[in-house]
């Protein structure tokens, strides 16, 4: 039973609560809609953090979509040897960075009064959220080995059985317990995303690139005669 | 051509007295609030100094403005893809202690002590963590220590000049200082708004006052870095940049923008400028010392009926173009050619001008004291500041530029001399007009617009047609992508 709420149910409702506070908050609160920046308050410690942090936590996301969305060839990719092992080895070692750019990035919010003072209550909960995903991923790499195989005859059929509306939770209650606590906070992690600074994520701003410099903005119309 | 209109200013800094007063009507009306403690939309720095935030001038270490590469204008920061590649961290942005730490002082504590043997003190607390701390910085913390070695020694264009005009500068009897007034200078060509990931950041075409829109802002924080002059603010409570708005709601409403009204000194004037707008990068792209022409060229005679035609064509109401013929900035930048841009050599192509302090100016160029004028006391050679320095300021290094006005400045105040005393002869009168290239009409018009408006002729601000815009029938945030900030909900963080 509560498998099934676990595995079944609640990556839905996290779902739900994305989108539809996400759009709420964006339709009536646009102005909170950011990650709220620190740097101006203390920039040194934050540059190692944030950067190893956003490159390689893209990374490892990156590949977990990838194996969920294309299993066959994720698996063919593993096929050989030392294409997996190639894998294994630079998972771990990004999975290690992470969580090291994510300490340093927690440690400067605890000592330093300044940040402090500017992170919230949501912001602790996302820190300990993020952390635990971090911390249980590293260990799953390192202990229950060749994660980028199993993954796609385990956790990808799970996913695409949501994703169906069909959910198949025995794909999760025949795994380890860390690996199920790893995925509920992973949806814990979906859950949160509007309430918190993760709102950021959907906001790259990658439409900057195709923009001319210059912006002019009229409020009449220009050549009305 | 492509003509467009610019609410742009002139700062006398003649007749800057360094009263702060500009700075505390703009802190009281927009900036009075938790994480804008530290930011000085307007701000009056001692020069020479090392100003607010310290060393703002210095772009290599700031990274600010334009550089030309090749036949290219690039932000100095990176191009767009080395600008988005700085998202994670960016590395030129300053941080609160370039600027201050904000603070107060635990009052109740004067109250509140128990009985004993000591005075109580009120102590001094953060505002951004509220603990106690020490302060080391603070507003206008050099106002008026210029000639210190920790403050005009570090002023990055008091570095650049020569040994002996760094003695002279600093030669007991000789130092010298003025206040330079500095707001967002609203330039053509915005460096803040090419550097916005998010495109929050726009130009108003009717007016061209440079404005963020707050629900757009996403905190990149690109523009604090990419502005040269540190005209934007990063708000560490909202996340939010912000800047100054020249008071454009006040404007709306036929007001002068608080600094301009409350400016007890009278040094600021307002008015429209027309200009070119596809000569916008060419401009952009001459040498360092042609720049202060080059945008000059750029600024067209409003009283030219073929500009006039095409202003009409750029959709301009014939409202702007008259208050453009009656803008006392076209008379000072174009027509008495007395005022220059801040910093020119940042290639933002700024759009507020400044009449550079009179006296005293030291007449040293290359080691050789130098006769611009006949002996008088308004000369060059009596004067204080070097050339060079002033030249750094306002021409991009072109001492041409600051002799030129110079030579003007001068010939009003012997024509004044003459008029009121009368010890100096026709000769002498005429040599000084000569070198300044105005008549007689000419100088007394400056001395007017110097000495004796009022403020309608002082602060000429043109109708901004609200009645007109297109958000009369829709939704003005629709439209216009948002006012500057808090036209509808308080500007504070809910989430």
């Amino acid at each position: 039973m509560v498998d099934m709420f676990l595995f079944g149910v609640f990556p839905y409702m996290a779902l739900v609560l994305a989108i539809g506070v996400g759009i709420y908050r964006y339709g009536f609160d646009r102005y909170s809609w950011s990650s709220q920046s620190s740097q101006f308050l203390e920039s040194k410690a934050l540059f190692w953090g944030s950067i190893p942090w956003h490159y390689t936590i893209l990374l490892i996301l990156l590949a977990h979509l990838l194996a969920f969305l294309f299993p066959a060839s994720w698996g063919a990719l593993l096929g050989a040897p030392a294409r997996l092992i190639f894998l294994e080895i630079s998972g771990i070692a990004l999975g290690l960075t992470t969580l090291i750019a994510l300490a340093i990035l927690i440690f400067r919010r605890i000592g330093n009064d300044r940040i402090s003072a500017v992170t919230s209550k949501v912001d602790w909960l996302l820190f300990a959220s993020l952390l635990l995903q971090v911390a249980t991923g590293v260990y799953i790499a390192i202990s229950l080995r060749w994660g980028g195989a199993w993954y796609v005859h385990t956790v990808s059929p799970w996913l695409w059985s949501l994703v169906k509306l069909n959910p198949q939770i025995g794909y999760l209650t025949s795994l380890p317990g860390i690996v199920q606590l790893h995925a509920v906070n992973a949806f814990f992690l979906v859950a949160i995303f509007p309430f918190s600074r993760l709102v950021h994520v959907v906001s790259v701003p990658l439409s900057y690139l195709g923009r001319p410099y210059q912006v002019v903005i009229w409020y009449r119309q220009r050549r009305s005669s | 051509m492509d003509i467009r209109a610019q609410v742009s200013s002139v700062f006398h800094l003649d007749k800057c007295i360094g009263c702060h007063t500009c700075s505390i009507a703009c802190k009281n009306l927009w900036t009075d609030r938790r994480g804008n403690e530290y930011m000085w939309w307007n701000n009056v720095e001692t020069k020479p100094g090392t100003g607010y935030p310290t060393q703002w001038e210095d772009q290599d270490k700031y990274q600010g403005g334009w550089e030309r590469v090749g036949s290219q204008l690039r932000l100095k920061q990176g191009g767009k893809a080395g600008t988005l590649g700085k998202i994670f961290h960016n590395p030129n942005l300053p941080t609160i202690d370039d600027y201050y730490e904000p603070f107060t002082y635990k009052y109740e504590d004067l109250t509140n002590a128990p009985a004993g043997k000591d005075q109580p003190t009120a102590r001094p607390v953060s505002m951004i963590s509220g603990k106690p701390m020490k302060i080391e910085a603070g507003p206008n913390w050099d106002d008026d220590l210029s000639g210190s070695n920790i403050y005009a020694a570090n002023d990055p264009g008091v570095i650049q000049l020569s040994e002996e005009e760094q003695q002279q500068l600093f030669a007991i009897e000789k130092m010298v200082m003025f206040h330079l007034p500095r707001i967002c200078n609203h330039c053509m060509n915005a460096a803040c708004v090419a550097s916005c990931p998010s495109g929050a950041i726009y130009k108003r075409g009717e007016d061209g006052i440079v404005l963020i829109n707050q629900d757009k802002c996403r905190g990149w924080r690109m523009c604090v870095s990419a502005c040269p002059y540190k005209k934007t603010y990063y708000g560490w409570s909202s996340g939010k940049s912000e800047k100054c708005i020249l008071c454009y709601p006040r404007q709306e409403a036929g007001e002068a923008p608080g600094c301009f009204h409350s400016c007890v000194g009278r040094i600021r004037y307002l008015g429209v400028l027309l200009y070119d707008a596809d000569k916008i990068e060419e401009t952009a792209m001459k040498a360092d010392g042609e720049l202060p022409a080059a945008q000059r060229e750029m600024i067209l005679d409003p009283f030219d009926p073929q500009v006039i035609a095409e202003a009409r064509q750029s959709g301009l109401a014939d409202q702007v173009i008259e208050a453009a013929q009656n803008s006392p900035v076209y008379k000072f930048v174009k027509e008495w050619g007395i005022a220059l841009p801040l910093h020119p050599e940042f290639r933002t192509l700024p759009m507020l001008f400044y009449v550079p302090p009179l006296l005293p100016v030291l007449s040293v160029e290359n080691n050789g004291t130098q006769k611009i004028s006949d002996d008088f006391f308004t000369s060059l050679e009596q004067a204080r500041l070097p050339l060079m320095y002033l030249a750094g300021l306002f021409a991009g290094g072109n001492q041409d530029e600051i002799k030129a006005v110079y030579r003007r400045l001068i010939a009003v105040r012997m024509q004044r001399r003459a008029e009121s005393v009368g010890d100096l002869s026709e000769e002498e009168l005429r040599t000084a007009r000569e070198l300044a290239g105005l008549d007689n009409e000419a100088l007394d018009a400056i001395y007017r617009m110097t000495s004796l408006t009022r403020i309608k002729e002082r602060i000429v601000i043109p109708p901004m047609l609200r009645e007109q815009a297109i958000e009369a029938g829709m939704d003005p945030e629709e439209y216009k992508q948002g006012m500057g900030f808090g036209s509808r909900k308080a500007p504070k963080r809910r989430w």
